[in-house]
C-alpha cells in the first residue's frame, strides 16, 4: 500500500513512518509548512525557516523514503490563525490544534492523497482505529497518559477510512524505545507543548501583535453587576482564569463570563464557575449518533470524562462542571471508544 | 532519473574534478604561508586567477574569489553601499535573485535608500523607471543578466550604457550567475563595474565563485580578517575551488557555441512536444531574449507542488523556481513580478537543460510530463 506520513519532526510521527516502512508499505513523508517561523516570528528572509522540518527530513533520509515540504501557510492562516484570533475577540476559548486537524490535516492534506498517489494518510497521533462490522471506530491510545483521541474527535467515517494511527498501539516508552532501536536521531527529543504559531511567547502577546484593534478597554464587573475595575481588552482573558486579573478583592476571583459586545469581563467566586449544561454546534459522530442520550463527555485533552445527557444540541451535565467555556471542544466517549465531538457554543449557569 | 534542473545546479564537466584533486591532497598548503607547500598552492591560485580573469576579459587583480553567487551579490551591494564614496542607495529589479533582493531589503532596514523597479510581461526591466530611480545618492544599480526562473535575458549592454549616460558615477552590478554557459560574458563589452559568477552553474564545483570588481571601484569588505584578496575578502583560499572554477570556465567557453544551438534545440523540441500534447499550456518564459537552458511553463489547473512530486516519482527532476532551504515551493516572486497571479504562479514549473542534456532524455521526459498532466487533470 502506498501511504503518506505526515511528519512533524517529532518522535511519534518519525516512529509512525518507520513502522510503515517495516510493514512493507511504499511510504512518502511530508511536512507541512504552516507558519513562517518556528517561534512564530516572521523570518527576515522570504523563505526557508522550517527548523523542525530539518529533523523530519533527516529521519526520512534515514528511512530512505521520498520526502517533501508542502506549503500550507495560506490554508493554516485562513483555517486556524484567523479563527484563533476571532475566537478570542469574541470571548471564546479556541483550541488551534483541533482546528488544524479539522481544516488542514484531515481536510486539505487528506484530500490531497490522490495527488501523492497514496491510499492512506498516517499520522503520529496516540489513538487507535479499528474496522469492525464495516465501520471504522476510534479508540483512545494505548498510553492513556498520551491519548490524543480528544483532538481527533471531529473525525468521521470519511476521514477514518483513509487514515491510520500506528503509534497509538504503543506506549510513549515503547515509541521512544523503538526510535532508539532504529537509531532515529530524535528518539529523545522533548515534546513540544507550545502552540506552533505562538511559540514560547504568551498567546496574549501574539494577539496584541496580530489584532491590536481587538484590545478595547472595558469594565470588569462582579456577578451582581457592580463595577470592580477595568481591563485593556477582553482578548486577554479566558473563562476560568484566576491569575493576572488586575483586581484585588480579598477572596479569589475568577473570570466567569466574557461579554464581547460590551467588552465586559464578569468576575465571580469559584462557585460561579459552575456550569449545568452547554449548547453545541458542529456535532459529528464517528460512526453515527449513539442509541442513548446518556453520554460521557470530555472537555480537555486529558480532562476527566463526566456523565451527561444529550438532547439535540443541548448537553446537560449530571453534576455541574467548572471551567467549561464557549469555543472549547467536547468529545463523547463510550469507555475507550470515541463517539464524536462538538464545539461549545454557549454555557448555562 | 532525467535531470531537468540544471539552473539549480549542473554536474561537473569532465576534467574539472581531476584538475582540483591535487590541491585537496598533495598540494594542501595554505596559499598565504611562507614555505614550499604554501608557495605551490599560491602559484596554483594565482595561475587560476589569471585564467578566470581571461575568461571574462578582466585583469587578475579585478577578480575577488568568493564562496559563490550569494556571497558575491552580498559583497557587491553591501560593499558598494558602505564604501567611502558618500552615495548610499541601491536600485534593483523585482525579478532579481533573493541574494540581491534580500541584501537590498537588509540595506533598506538599516537605513539605506533603496528602490526596486518592475519588469514587463516579458521579464525585461522597465528601463525608464530604472533610470528615473537613479539619483545623486545612488551607489549601485543591480540588474541580473539572465533570470534564473524564466531565462529572460536582459539587454545588459544597453541598460548599462543608458544608466551610465544618465549618471556616470553610479556603480553597475550584474548577477550573471545564470549566464555563463550560454552568453558571452565580457566585462569590457558589458561595461559593468561589478559582476557575479559562480562555478556550479556551468560545470564547476559548488562553493567557488567570484566577484569581478573593476579597477578603481571602491568596495568595503564584508568579511574581515587576514586581508586576502587584496583586503576585499578575507579567509584562507580554496585553492582547489579556484582551480576547478578556472577549468570549468574554460570548458564552458569552449563548449558555448555548441551549447547555444544544441541545448536550445533540445529545449525547443521539449517545449513543442508539451505544447502539442497539452491543452492550454502557457509558456511563461519570453519567446525572444531567452537563454537556451530555461523553460518556465504553466499548466492551468495543476498545482506545481503536486506535479513536481509526481515528476520526482516518475523519474524527472524539475523545480518551481529558486531552491530554498525548506524545500517548500513558494509563490515565485519572479512570475508575480511579470504579472502572474499567485494561483498562476503556483501552476508554473521550471524545466532547465544543461551541458549533458540529450534529445532522447528530453523526449522521454516530455512523455512523462504529458502522461502526468493527463492523470492530474
Amino acid at each position: 500500500m502506498r501511504v503518506m506520513v505526515a511528519m512533524s519532526g517529532g518522535v511519534d510521527s518519525s516512529v509512525a513512518a518507520s513502522l510503515m516502512v517495516d510493514a512493507g508499505h511504499d511510504v512518502v513523508g511530508v511536512t507541512l509548512k504552516l507558519w513562517s517561523g518556528p517561534d512564530g516570528e516572521a523570518p527576515t528572509a522570504g523563505c526557508c525557516t522550517v527548523s523542525d522540518a530539518e529533523d523530519a527530513r533527516r529521519v526520512a533520509a534515514q528511512l530512505d523514503i521520498p520526502y517533501y515540504v508542502l506549503d500550507y501557510t495560506e490554508e493554516f492562516r485562513d483555517g486556524v490563525v484567523d479563527g484563533f484570533v476571532d475566537d478570542y475577540v469574541s470571548g471564546r476559548t479556541p483550541n488551534p490544534c483541533i482546528e488544524c486537524n479539522r481544516t488542514v490535516k484531515f481536510d486539505r492534506l487528506l484530500n490531497s492523497l490522490d495527488d501523492f498517489d497514496s491510499e492512506v494518510l498516517v499520522t503520529g497521533h496516540h489513538a487507535r482505529s479499528r474496522l469492525e462490522g464495516g465501520l471504522w471506530h476510534l479508540l483512545r491510545g494505548t498510553d492513556l497518559a498520551k491519548d490524543q483521541s480528544y483532538v481527533l474527535s471531529m473525525l468521521t467515517q470519511s476521514e477514518l477510512s483513509r487514515t491510520r494511527f500506528p503509534v497509538g498501539e504503543l506506549t510513549k516508552t515503547q515509541v521512544r524505545a523503538r526510535a532508539t532501536e532504529v537509531g532515529l536521531r530524535n528518539a529523545h527529543k522533548p515534546e513540544s507543548m507550545d502552540i506552533c504559531f505562538v511559540g514560547q511567547r504568551d498567546y496574549r502577546t501574539f494577539l496584541r501583535d496580530t489584532a491590536p484593534t481587538a484590545f478595547q478597554p472595558g469594565p470588569m464587573v462582579s456577578t451582581d453587576g457592580s463595577t470592580i475595575g477595568s481591563h485593556e481588552g477582553v482578548v486577554g482573558f479566558t473563562v476560568g482564569q484566576r491569575r493576572g486579573l488586575g483586581v484585588a478583592v480579598g477572596e479569589p476571583r475568577f473570570v466567569i463570563r466574557i461579554e464581547p459586545e460590551t467588552a465586559t469581563v464578569v468576575l465571580g467566586e469559584r462557585k460561579d464557575l459552575a456550569v449545568t449544561g452547554v449548547s453545541l454546534r458542529g456535532v459529528t459522530w464517528t460512526s453515527g449518533p449513539p442509541d442513548t442520550a446518556r453520554v460521557v463527555a470530555q472537555f480537555r485533552s486529558h480532562g476527566e470524562p463526566v456523565p451527561a445527557t444529550l438532547n439535540e444540541d443541548r448537553l446537560i451535565f449530571t453534576h455541574p462542571q467548572e471551567a467549561v467555556a464557549p469555543g472549547q471542544t467536547v468529545a463523547f466517549y463510550d469507555g475507550d471508544r470515541l463517539l464524536g465531538g462538538a464545539l461549545i457554543e454557549r454555557t448555562f449557569p | 532519473m532525467i535531470y531537468l534542473d540544471h539552473a539549480a545546479t549542473t554536474p561537473m564537466r569532465p576534467g574539472v574534478w581531476d584538475a582540483m584533486q591535487p590541491y585537496s591532497n598533495a598540494v594542501f598548503g595554505n596559499s598565504s604561508g611562507v614555505h614550499e607547500v604554501s608557495r605551490r598552492a599560491k602559484n596554483a591560485l594565482e595561475e587560476a586567477r589569471e585564467r578566470i580573469a581571461l575568461a571574462i576579459g578582466a585583469q587578475p587583480r579585478e577578480i575577488v574569489l568568493t564562496s559563490g553567487g550569494t556571497e558575491s551579490d552580498n559583497l557587491a551591494l553591501k560593499g558598494a553601499s558602505l564604501n567611502s564614496v558618500p552615495r548610499r542607495g541601491v536600485v534593483t529589479v523585482a525579478t532579481e535573485h533573493e541574494a540581491v533582493l534580500e541584501t537590498t531589503e537588509f540595506l533598506r532596514r538599516v537605513g539605506f535608500p533603496t528602490t526596486v523597479v518592475g519588469v514587463g510581461g516579458d521579464g525585461a526591466v522597465d528601463l525608464d523607471a530604472l533610470v528615473d530611480a537613479v539619483d545623486a545618492n545612488t551607489s549601485v544599480v543591480s540588474v541580473m543578466f539572465v533570470n534564473n526562473e524564466t531565462g529572460a535575458v536582459q539587454d545588459l549592454t544597453r541598460i548599462v550604457e543608458t544608466v551610465k549616460r544618465h549618471d556616470p558615477y553610479v556603480l553597475f552590478h550584474s548577477d550573471a550567475v545564470q549566464a555563463f554557459s550560454s552568453e558571452i560574458v565580457d566585462v569590457e563589452a558589458l561595461g559593468v563595474d561589478l559582476l557575479t559568477i559562480t562555478g556550479h552553474k556551468f560545470g564547476g564545483p559548488k562553493g567557488a565563485g567570484l566577484l569581478y570588481v573593476r579597477e578603481g571601484t571602491q568596495l568595503e569588505p564584508i568579511i574581515h580578517g587576514g586581508g586576502q584578496e587584496l583586503g576585499r575578502r578575507s579567509g584562507t583560499h580554496d585553492v582547489a575551488g579556484a582551480v576547478g572554477l578556472a577549468t570549468a570556465m574554460e570548458a564552458a567557453i569552449r563548449d558555448r557555441g555548441r551549447f547555444r544551438s544544441q541545448v536550445a534545440q533540445i529545449r525547443d523540441d521539449f517545449q513543442k512536444r508539451l505544447s502539442a500534447a497539452i491543452d492550454n499550456l502557457i509558456v511563461n518564459s519570453p519567446e525572444t531574449s531567452r537563454s537556451p537552458q530555461h523553460l518556465n511553463v504553466r499548466f492551468p489547473g495543476v498545482r506545481n507542488e503536486t506535479l513536481l512530486l509526481r515528476l520526482d516519482r516518475g523519474g524527472v527532476a524539475a523545480s518551481a523556481g529558486s531552491a530554498c532551504q525548506s524545500g517548500a515551493s513558494e509563490v515565485s516572486h519572479v512570475l508575480e513580478g511579470m504579472g502572474l497571479s499567485a494561483t498562476e504562479a503556483r501552476e508554473s514549473v521550471r524545466f532547465s537543460f544543461g551541458w549533458d542534456s540529450t534529445t532522447d532524455e528530453a523526449i522521454e521526459a516530455s512523455e512523462i510530463v504529458v502522461r502526468l498532466i493527463e492523470e492530474l487533470r
